[in-house]
């Protein structure tokens, strides 16, 4: 399972509701409702992806988050999950009011567009960054709305919310992002993961 | 139709009152069963019909002679694995395979009892059906399934008997049948009823049948179960063992033929009356009514595990009503899934070799199955 995937399943306590928001094949939800007997469910927008969850017994809902959060009720979940989507959205900003509303905690993973790899790209060739976590070019790219981890700090002060607890991973390190290492967090982490509440 | 008396069928003695206030009690229902139930008895499926289909859902069907109306989805190895799973299929009431229904022959006149039968109802026919699991002592079924009206009841099923069923499989259905919906079932009773032969209802069996009628109400009810698109790829303007248009009202079209046909052969296993009666059913099914608007509230007690399934081709029972029942459930936190099947087959779709369908249906019965047996262990 993904290192992520691990991080994230640290943050879940026992016997909770769980929502995952672009669950894909539903890997993350299997190794919760196994490991930590959580009660968990699943929305996913790709029809192949969706089969193969409910293949393996998985409660997925064909759906997208833009459009189909609205009829879960508020606060009908103890976490809800969103792994490397949000940056494919619309609207970013109301998916993350849905998600605060609908989850007493939420977990939001970003690739950071803040890495040094992506910056050295776009400073010494000029050109839009194509990297591991990023694999797409500019005409192609699912990814509306990019940002770094810095951005979403910001995003998070601005709008009131709480952010319990953040982590940094590059490839297999995990460590804690916190105020005094952010500027040095954000140059060098691929990806953010963080634990919110309203 | 004969080999009636080789079908299977329970009495029911018990007094069932109807919704529509009348009470019925020593009547037939007929079933089949695939498969073998196991000593625990905890791998018991019920299967609900569809409009026209029966209680020979696999197999060939004795009476018929044909395959039964799910035999790519029930068999061994198939979705509903008869290997491993019991299933059991009844006649609904108000069929004509054998349960209690208008062609029954009432025992004062000897006759049919035609359209002195009740009118009946989704919930009417669950109930009657529910008879079966004491039938056969099973205290819980692993799953209720069905597509199009077969998934009607099994949200009625479900929400009536909310601790029966493990996993429920609603298949291409609604909560609430639609204004258009009434109107195709409608046009259909018509057809019937403006036959000659059809006298009130009270025509004989034996002898002479508004099968004209019957055979056009199939015929137009047939259409809605198709795509345009679908229709368009098998039929086109292709026309019927001739060069060039007759100039005539002869079926110049396949596509003319193909449904004449459809018609013909539908009379010959079909009771006008049947179709009247279960037509009917259909029409007054609105579980959302039944809770006062609310959907949510007829599964309310419910720890059932729900799996919607929806065509994107099926225009008579779209996805957006599929996903209404998806949402009347996330609404309660039940657990459900869902998924709408690329297919250009429409309605008809879930009767049909589509292969995505069947696997993921087959997949998640398995693996559903094996978790709820390791939990207990």
């Amino acid at each position: 399972m993904k290192e992520e995937f691990k991080v994230i399943s640290r943050f879940i306590e026992e016997k909770s509701r769980v929502l995952d928001v672009g669950c894909g094949d539903g890997i993350l939800m299997e190794y919760l409702s196994k490991n930590k007997v959580v009660d968990v469910r699943g929305l996913e927008i790709s029809k192949e992806k969706v089969k193969k969850c409910l293949s393996k017994g998985l409660a997925v809902i064909e759906g997208d988050a833009e459009n189909d959060l609205k009829q879960f009720p508020d606060l009908s979940f103890d976490y809800v999950i969103l792994s490397q989507t949000l940056q494919a959205f619309m609207s970013p900003e109301k998916v993350i009011e849905n998600l605060l509303r609908v989850g007493k905690k939420v977990i939001v993973t970003i690739p950071n567009f803040g890495h040094w790899k992506v910056r050295l790209d776009l400073l010494l060739k000029g050109e839009m960054p194509v990297t591991k976590n990023l694999p797409y070019q500019w005409y192609n790219t699912p990814n509306l709305h990019m940002c770094t981890i810095q951005d979403f700090y910001n995003f998070c002060n601005n709008k009131g919310i709480n952010i319990y607890k953040t982590i940094s991973l590059n490839g297999e390190k995990i460590s804690n992002i916190s105020n005094s290492n952010l500027k040095y967090k954000n140059l060098i982490s691929e990806l953010g993961i963080f634990l919110l509440e309203k | 139709m004969n080999n009636l008396n080789e079908m299977k069928n329970i009495l029911i003695k018990k007094t069932l009152k109807l919704d529509c206030g009348k009470e019925i009690s020593n009547f037939p229902l007929a079933y089949e069963t695939y498969g073998k139930l196991n000593e625990k008895k905890d791998n018991a499926i019920l299967i609900f019909h569809a409009l026209t289909g029966d209680q020979y859902a696999s197999g060939i069907n004795p009476i018929t002679k044909k395959e039964g109306w799910w035999n790519y989805a029930v068999g061994p190895g198939k979705s509903f694995d008869t290997d491993k799973f019991f299933v059991i299929c009844a006649n609904v009431i108000g069929g004509c395979m054998g349960s209690y229904g208008p062609g029954t022959i009432d025992p004062l006149t000897k006759k049919p009892i035609g359209t002195n039968f009740p009118v009946i109802t989704i919930n009417d026919m669950v109930n009657a059906q529910y008879n079966l699991l004491d039938y056969f002592k099973i205290e819980k079924l692993f799953a209720v399934a069905g597509g199009s009206m077969g998934g009607m009841q099994v949200l009625q099923f479900v929400s009536n008997f909310p601790s029966k069923a493990r996993v429920a499989l609603p298949i291409a259905c609604t909560a609430s049948h639609s204004a258009q919906n009434i109107a195709f079932n409608e046009l259909g009773r018509q057809a019937i009823m403006s036959d000659s032969n059809w006298k009130e209802g009270m025509y004989d069996e034996k002898s002479i049948n508004p099968d004209k009628g019957l055979a056009v109400a199939r015929m137009a009810a047939h259409i809605t179960y198709l795509s345009k698109q679908g229709l368009q790829e098998k039929f086109g303007r292709n026309l019927q063992e001739r060069s060039d248009l007759k100039f005539g009202f002869d079926a110049d079209f396949q596509i003319e033929s193909y449904l004449r046909y459809q018609g013909s052969v539908f009379v010959d296993r079909f009771d006008a009356n049947s179709y009247l009666y279960i037509t009917r059913a259909m029409d007054y099914f609105d579980l959302t009514k039944q809770f006062n608007g609310n959907l949510s509230k007829a599964f309310k007690d419910t720890k059932t595990k729900f799996f919607i399934i929806s065509f994107t081709s099926d225009w008579l029972y779209p996805t957006s009503e599929n996903k209404d029942i998806v949402i009347a459930l996330n609404a309660i936190g039940a657990d459900v899934g869902f998924v709408e099947i690329k297919t250009d087959k429409g309605h008809d779709s879930f009767l049909l070799n589509v292969p995505d369908f069947l696997s993921t249906i087959k997949n998640y019965l398995n693996t559903t199955y094996s978790n709820i047996n390791e939990r207990r262990i």
